[in-house]
């Protein structure tokens, strides 16, 4: 920011000294601290502070009290990435664990999420029932967790005549009913499709705009020049998309790697601990099994893993100010 | 908005032409009316199983429900009073009013502040709380049990969770609001502090009422993710007869794991009142999503 032009005068300074800016007194100067000072003072009290302490509480030994019981330098770090199975398990294949779980998150909510999400977008603005389609598909955004954890648990359920996947698969496709959930080779996939669903329609709507605020131009003359829609999509519209589809993608990143309450209601992290995620082992750990240090840790890593994103953040806009 | 026009090929003006039309797309139409239902099918049959009889639940799927022509409101009726998910209910209403009023005033009071009112280090405040936008919740959880449970019980009170969401809703409060707020006139602010108004008198007569739709979606928004949580209360509401509909919910699983019939209709009192908010305020909501997420 210090590389910002200042404006220069044309004619020379101007005579008489030129134009003081208006000294400010005291309290003038500090008014505008009035104004942020109750928001800063609760986020220091209740967000910063908070992080200064579990950060602090990762390297100890606590109990159910939350005190710095026992100084432990990395262990608990070194437990979770090397001892740990229910956390990260690479004695096996496929790998399990939590962070392997969380992994398969990200890989697979984001990439669905966002080909479902960005094909909608590019489909329902062609038909005049636009509208329609999207309030359709937008509607489970509004819906708690909770409630989407109960809305799948019947669509999951093991009993053909109860939920409707098992009424599709057995009683139409004529397969064995599953135990979608009870699976461990399936729960995570079951457990990340009902919340892409739930999640769809964010994407769809942002991606929406975006399509919209392509000038109608390039894709006329695109057409015009004999280009195919699916050339047009390619190489007109997927480029212009690509700062809305890098934002959406950061959006799911967060959402992926603090997702909890869908695995709580639906599954309990089960069977065993075969559907546990980052955020999942960091509860269980705290305030099951009194290892707040240990779940101090989790959050940590929870923290490092969100930290680019923070920093991406705070660039893009230092970088808009200076446009703007 | 011109894209709309032009992707949908220009009018077909005889008969035979609207047909060879419908047929050439209709495979665009089947995919996206087929999403579409195919999306709503979850929901609507947790609503047709929320009004049906416990015996028809168990003998047949929902969607056996439109010939069967049986309807009951007795799952709501056990359900609110029986299992006290009515009273549930209120108490997600008294944690989410409050929880929604308080970084609403606090965050819009800031965001004024760092659009219109000049102090030291303004910009670098600002960054850091751009930065604080995406600390996850589970860092603050063990010290905020701890600072509440030592400083006067607060979490067997609602001053806790309220506490707890007005800080998490105030960086985005703060971020949504300022970057509204920076749009208004130069003018018009410049022109009311010549007449003499003080700040706070600029903040409340004239930012404040041109910034409605803003404000409005963040509203929605704290609104939706205070309703809609179940971590925080999890930890921040111990006492049980204060806990919200998202916690009281997990609660009936574990002690009516199959029953349907009951968990059907608390889940859908649970989405009633985020639905009703959601479409009548949906423009508000679309808005600040996409200045929240366009800007993020």
């Amino acid at each position: 920011m210090s590389t910002q032009p200042l404006p220069t005068p044309v004619a020379g300074p101007p005579p008489g000294g030129g134009l003081r800016k208006r000294a400010w007194s005291g309290f003038e100067r500090f008014q505008g601290l009035l104004f942020v000072m109750p928001a800063l003072v609760v986020l220091a009290i209740f967000l910063i502070y908070p992080a200064y302490y579990t950060i602090r509480l990762a390297f100890y030994e606590s109990d159910f009290h939350f005190g710095f019981f026992h100084y432990l330098g990395v262990d608990n770090f070194k437990e979770l990435l090397t001892n740990d199975p229910d956390f990260l398990d690479l004695s096996k294949f496929p790998p399990g664990g939590a962070l392997i779980n969380n992994l398969r998150w990200v890989i697979f909510y984001i990439s669905l999420s966002l080909i479902i999400g960005l094909g909608l977008a590019v489909l329902a603005v062609r038909v005049r029932y636009e509208r329609a389609v999207k309030t359709a598909i937008f509607v489970p955004m509004a819906i708690a967790a909770t409630a989407v954890g109960i809305i799948w648990l019947l669509v999951y359920n093991t009993d053909s005549n109860i939920g409707v996947m098992n009424a599709v698969w057995h009683g139409v496709l004529g397969q064995h009913q599953v135990s979608w959930l009870g699976n461990p080779a399936i729960v995570n996939y079951a457990l990340i499709f009902a919340y892409v669903w739930a999640s769809v329609g964010f994407v769809m709507v942002v991606l929406s705009a975006a399509i919209k605020g392509i000038p109608m131009e390039i894709m006329e003359a695109a057409r015009v020049d004999g280009a195919g829609e699916w050339n047009i999509f390619r190489r007109i519209m997927l480029p212009m998309l690509s700062l809305p589809i890098s934002v959406v993608t950061i959006w799911l990143f967060i959402n992926v790697i603090k997702v909890f309450d869908i695995i709580y209601v639906m599954t309990g992290g089960g069977p065993g601990t075969t559907s546990r995620v980052i955020a999942f082992t960091m509860y269980e750990e705290t305030f099951h099994n009194g290892r707040p240090g240990y779940g101090a840790a989790v959050a940590v890593i929870m923290l490092v893993l969100i930290a680019p994103v923070m920093v991406l953040n705070v660039r893009r806009f230092r970088t808009e100010k200076v446009v703007a | 908005m011109a894209t709309v026009e032009s992707a949908v090929p220009i009018r077909a003006r005889t008969r035979s032409e609207r047909l060879v039309r419908l047929v050439s797309r209709g495979p665009l139409h089947i995919a996206l009316i087929g999403i579409a239902v195919l999306w709503l099918v979850p929901t609507v049959g947790l609503a047709l199983t929320s009004f049906r009889k416990p015996p028809a639940i168990a003998s047949s799927g929902w969607w056996h429900s439109f010939t069967q022509w049986d309807w009951t409101l007795h799952n709501y009726d056990s359900v609110i009073t029986a299992t006290g998910m009515g009273h549930a209910w209120v108490n997600s209403v008294i944690i989410t009013v409050p929880a929604t009023i308080l970084p609403l005033t606090l965050g819009a009071l800031a965001a004024f502040g760092f659009a219109w009112v000049p102090f030291p280090f303004r910009d670098t405040l600002f960054l850091i709380i751009v930065a604080l936008m995406i600390v996850p919740i589970q860092t603050s959880l063990v010290p905020l049990l701890k600072l509440f449970a030592n400083h006067g019980h607060l979490n067997n009170h609602y001053y806790g969770i309220w506490l707890a969401h007005t800080a998490f809703g105030l960086p985005l409060a703060v971020f949504l609001l300022r970057n509204f707020f920076v749009t208004l006139p130069k003018d018009l602010i410049e022109a009311a502090r010549i007449d003499g108004a003080s700040n706070l008198a600029i903040f409340r007569r004239v930012v404040v009422p041109l910034s409605v739709p803003a404000l409005a979606s963040f509203a929605i928004f704290q609104f939706l993710w205070v309703w809609n949580d179940l971590l925080m209360a999890l930890i921040f509401v111990s006492d049980p007869s204060k806990q919200p509909m998202t916690v009281r919910i997990p609660y009936l699983l574990s002690t009516y794991g199959q029953e349907y019939n009951l968990l059907a209709a608390a889940a859908f009192l649970l989405m009633i009142l985020p639905l009703l908010v959601f479409f009548s305020l949906q423009r508000y909501f679309v808005q600040g999503l996409l200045a929240g997420s366009v800007k993020t």
